[in-house]
């Protein structure tokens, strides 16, 4: 490397974790959290271009009640794959990859996660399983439905199971991996002062999200591994002509699977938590208790796998419990919008797009969750199990509330990830487009199984016509809502204004450091003196009681 | 640092204690003890891994977290049985598993 | 991420370096637990199902060879906390014409030397398995060693192996495919199970080539401990399967 000095009244500029190092090496073998959050960015992106570009042609499809675009067996395909997509390969790692990979070490003032190299190992296994999964779809698909039923997915089907159920064994290590760095650094490598009840609820919800991985995922990995052999040997577990229980499978799948959908939310949670009170001005309502019901959300949720096979033929008795104990979850869920919504109370609220996310991710997410206990009540189950409604209520919580919650906190963080900011007008469009969008989507969709239509069916009755027309039309504009930000973000990254440490001004301590951050995070470890959410008394923000507030910098002021 | 060594001697006494818990279970799987001697084959592994586990792997000297760490995996392992288990345990006989269909002519018999 | 001596630059001191990566295995451990656990579900619904079929299957197994192995790993897990033990207290001894040798590279030799052993004598368990066509597949044959035995076989034995087969046919007609969801499960286990201590014996060799190195002393020997944790986790997995796989039904 060069020496030369700089040029007199020449001004380098600031070295920070995106141009410390230079060259492709220096991010495939990078061992920054910061990094490899971003490559997650790129890498889980393109899998929700896959699984979106999956969603259009089912939306198409459907425009007509025979279904004119692809034939019953691609049809079959379709929907399996993009369930694939999008939730081993895009909402699990989404929230928790991305932006909890970036902010855990920044928001508890240490220098990176507790491990590293196992950070980046978990990317490159994320890759080699994502590359299995490719692999299948590219080589005769996959039409076992993402839940990869037996003995379907095991004797019967003719799609390429075998690939992608080893896709998605090799992937689940990399979520396990994510969840134990987690876990292991907010233990032990918290900053002096920053004390348990002291660090941001995004960072609970993380812990909680956390715990759901390395509980839930070597079950998931078992099962997949017993039914990949099953389909390879003609082993027997859960094929019932050798005398294998295909309920057995469904029990240690939804072990699970049902926890894996808190991995997507709880994350959207722990953004929502940050942005209100941000934009509210005002400390959080009931820290205590945000906190509490994250890891309730997560215990909690390992005790109603058994709520997806009323139908089955599982004992009516054990139907009833898991009937019970999936009510139980409303409660910790009910604390959180409680909590917010008091938050807002008297609150100083700006209108800023990641406000409007959240907004977006609590009216969404209360109709999400509202309809699950719909679904979880026994009698009602039998009636509208498999049908549209379900395929609506988890896209509420999915899409209305995971991917919200992504977008939002993409939007809340993206000065510090970038060091710019983005256009305000456009990202308050592209906000509201995505909302309309989205409840035009799939609001349709309650009432259409309300009304009976079954999903994963290619076809269906005439009169369900309209709303399914509707539904297609949702979609397009969802599908604008989705590549604005795509386009104003990247375009952002360049010519987007400069945004300074804390352009909100939010309390967190990732706002402390430079935008974008230098690679060990801090200049000096940070000492935390002050309690979490305090709009107040920080000084050192220029935050004190009666001086004037401090509008958030927008890029197109 | 504060760290624990404990001494070869404790090492020692567990591996003896160990030994005869393998000879009892051994022991115990030649006994007739119906429907019991599953219970007391898991319990005396059990034992046996409860010692491994205080001991060598030396959880009784370690910090409270990797305690409630230990606690946790046992009781996740315990939900994910038991709640599996109410399903088996309380369905009727005639459905209590989907009737295989005869196959005995399909192998070599 | 540079690196001063054994510390890496994220951390501040050893102490907090020692906690990290002791927890980390732990957690670890934690997933490896529910790991095994799924399978350990399959394998109580079946042999609850099939419990002829599960005692017939078990009472196949060499019970002196897999008794004998239980020993073996046992006593590894003993030479493994050895080595823990001598890594902090930095034991030195002198042995005959290798002249000064620390004692935490004798006993991870010894703790790989009996890793070894256990896998060898299930190679030997397994290969008996594929004689007596008691792999599930095609060719799978419950009755295959009863009707076929080969000079060495114990007359005696032969036939009590035949009249327990007609027994267990008399209860369980489908018995062949039931007995194969034992053996599928006892592969799968079994075959886990060694998969780890094959991974354990590749970081039990990194550990013997970092103890020749001087690399673990009273000061820093973590990855020796961890290691360890790994180890002892991998034995308890064994003192399980034992009594699970080899002594369902041996009392008739």
């Amino acid at each position: 490397m060069s020496t030369t000095p700089p040029l007199p009244g020449h001004q380098m500029p600031h070295e920070d974790y995106l141009n410390a190092t230079y060259g492709i090496r220096s991010w495939l073998l990078t061992t920054d959290h910061k990094r490899i959050a971003l490559l997650y960015l790129g890498s889980v992106t393109v899998f929700f271009f896959i699984g979106g570009l999956l969603a259009t042609m089912i939306r198409i499809h459907l425009l007509t009640p025979t279904g004119y675009l692809v034939t019953p067996e691609t049809y079959n395909k379709l929907f399996t794959m993009h369930g694939v997509a999008m939730i081993f390969f895009f909402l699990i790692p989404s929230i928790p990859a991305v932006l909890g990979n970036f902010l855990i070490p920044l928001m508890i003032g240490a220098k990176d996660l507790a491990f590293p190299k196992i950070n980046l190992l978990s990317w490159y296994i994320y890759l080699v399983g994502g590359s299995f999964v490719l692999y299948s779809f590219a080589t005769g698909g996959l039409d076992t439905g993402w839940t990869f039923y037996t003995p379907l997915s095991s004797i019967y089907s003719n799609s390429a199971v075998t690939p992608a159920v080893i896709g998605i064994f090799i992937n689940g290590f990399s979520s396990i991996l994510t969840g134990l760095n987690f876990i292991v650094t907010i233990h032990t490598m918290r900053a002096p002062g920053m004390t348990w009840f002291r660090l941001p609820l995004f960072v609970w919800a993380h812990y909680a999200t956390s715990l759901v991985m390395i509980l839930g995922t070597p079950v998931i990995a078992i099962t997949l591994l017993l039914a990949g052999l099953e389909r390879m040997f003609h082993l027997g577990f859960f094929n019932p002509a050798l005398g294998g229980d295909p309920i057995l499978f469904q029990h240690l799948f939804w072990f699970y699977s049902h926890p894996a959908v808190y991995i997507m939310i709880l994350p959207a949670m722990g953004v929502i938590s940050e942005i209100i009170p941000t934009f509210a001005r005002k400390p959080i309502f009931g820290y205590s208790f945000i906190a509490g019901s994250s890891i309730a959300i997560a215990v909690i949720g390992f005790l109603v796998w058994a709520h997806h096979m009323f139908v089955t033929g599982e004992s009516v008795y054990a139907a009833l419990t898991f009937s019970f104990l999936s009510y139980l979850v409303a409660i910790p869920s009910a604390v959180k919008v409680f909590n917010w919504t008091s938050t807002l109370y008297k609150g100083s609220i700006s209108w800023d797009t990641p406000m409007i996310y959240a907004f977006g991710f609590i009216g969404l997410f209360l109709i999400g969750g509202l309809t699950g206990l719909f679904l979880a009540c026994l009698g009602l189950d039998i009636h509208i199990h498999d049908t549209y409604f379900v395929v609506a209520h988890f896209h509420y919580i999915m899409v209305g509330g995971a991917v919200m919650g992504y977008v939002g906190g993409l939007h809340f963080w993206w000065p510090k990830i970038t060091g710019r900011l983005y256009p305000e007008a456009l990202a308050r469009i592209a906000a509201v487009t995505l909302f309309v969008g989205f409840n035009l989507t799939f609001f349709p969709q309650f009432i259409l199984g309300y009304l009976g239509m079954p999903r994963r069916y290619h076809t269906y009755p005439p009169e369900f016509q309209v709303l399914n027309v509707l539904s297609t039309a949702g979609a397009s504009i969802l599908a604008l809502g989705y590549l604005l930000p795509m386009l104003y973000l990247t375009w952002s990254m360049r010519y987007g204004k400069v945004a300074g440490q804390n352009p909100w001004p939010a309390t967190g301590l990732e706002w402390k450091t430079d935008s974008p951050p230098p690679t060990e995070n801090f200049d000096v470890t940070p000492e935390v003196t002050w309690e979490p959410y305090d709009f107040q008394n920080r000084p050192d923000l220029g935050l004190t009681a009666g001086a004037p507030s401090l509008a958030p910098a927008h890029g197109d002021d | 640092m504060s760290e624990h060594i404990v001494s070869p001697k404790v090492y020692i006494v567990i591996f003896l204690a160990l030994m005869v818990g393998t000879t009892a279970t051994v022991w115990a799987a030649y006994q007739n003890f119906g429907q019991f001697n599953i219970v007391i084959a898991l319990a005396i592994a059990t034992f046996k891994a409860t010692l491994v586990v205080l001991y060598f792997m030396h959880a009784r000297y370690s910090p409270k977290r990797t305690q409630l760490v230990i606690v946790c995996s046992v009781f996740w392992l315990a939900i994910m049985l038991a709640m599996t288990l109410t399903d088996y345990d309380t369905r009727t006989p005639r459905d209590s598993r989907l009737a295989p269909p005869a196959i005995s002519h399909l192998f070599r018999a | 991420m540079h690196r001063t001596g054994e510390l890496y630059g994220h951390f501040e001191t050893l102490e907090q370096q020692k906690e990290t990566a002791t927890l980390g295995m732990w957690v670890f451990l934690v997933t490896e637990v529910l790991f095994f656990g799924g399978l350990f579900m399959t394998y109580t619904i079946n042999r609850h199902a099939f419990s002829t079929a599960f005692g017939v299957g078990s009472n196949t197994l060499d019970l002196t060879l897999g008794g004998g192995n239980t020993v073996v790993l046992i006593l590894s897990s003993l030479t493994m906390a050895m080595a823990v033990w001598s890594a902090q207290v930095g034991k030195v001894g002198w042995f005959g014409i290798f002249g000064k040798v620390r004692w935490v590279s004798i006993f991870l030799i010894a703790t790989l030397v009996l890793g070894t052993v256990f896998l060898g004598v299930k190679v030997v368990e397994y290969k008996q398995k594929f004689d007596h066509h008691l792999v599930p597949g095609r060719g799978f044959d419950i009755r295959y060693r009863s009707e076929h035995p080969t000079a060495s076989d114990n007359p005696k034995e032969i036939a009590a192996e035949k009249e327990e087969l007609e027994k267990a046919f008399a209860k369980d007609p489908d018995i062949n495919a039931h007995a194969q969801l034992y053996f599928s499960l006892y592969f799968g286990m079994t075959g886990l199970h060694a998969l780890h201590m094959i991974v354990g014996a590749g970081l039990l060799l990194w550990l013997i080539k970092g103890s020749f190195a001087g690399r673990f002393t009273p000061q820093y020997n973590t990855p020796v401990e961890v290691v360890g944790l790994y180890w002892h986790f991998v034995d308890i997995v064994w003192i399980y399967l034992f009594p699970l796989l080899y002594l369902i039904d041996r009392h008739q």
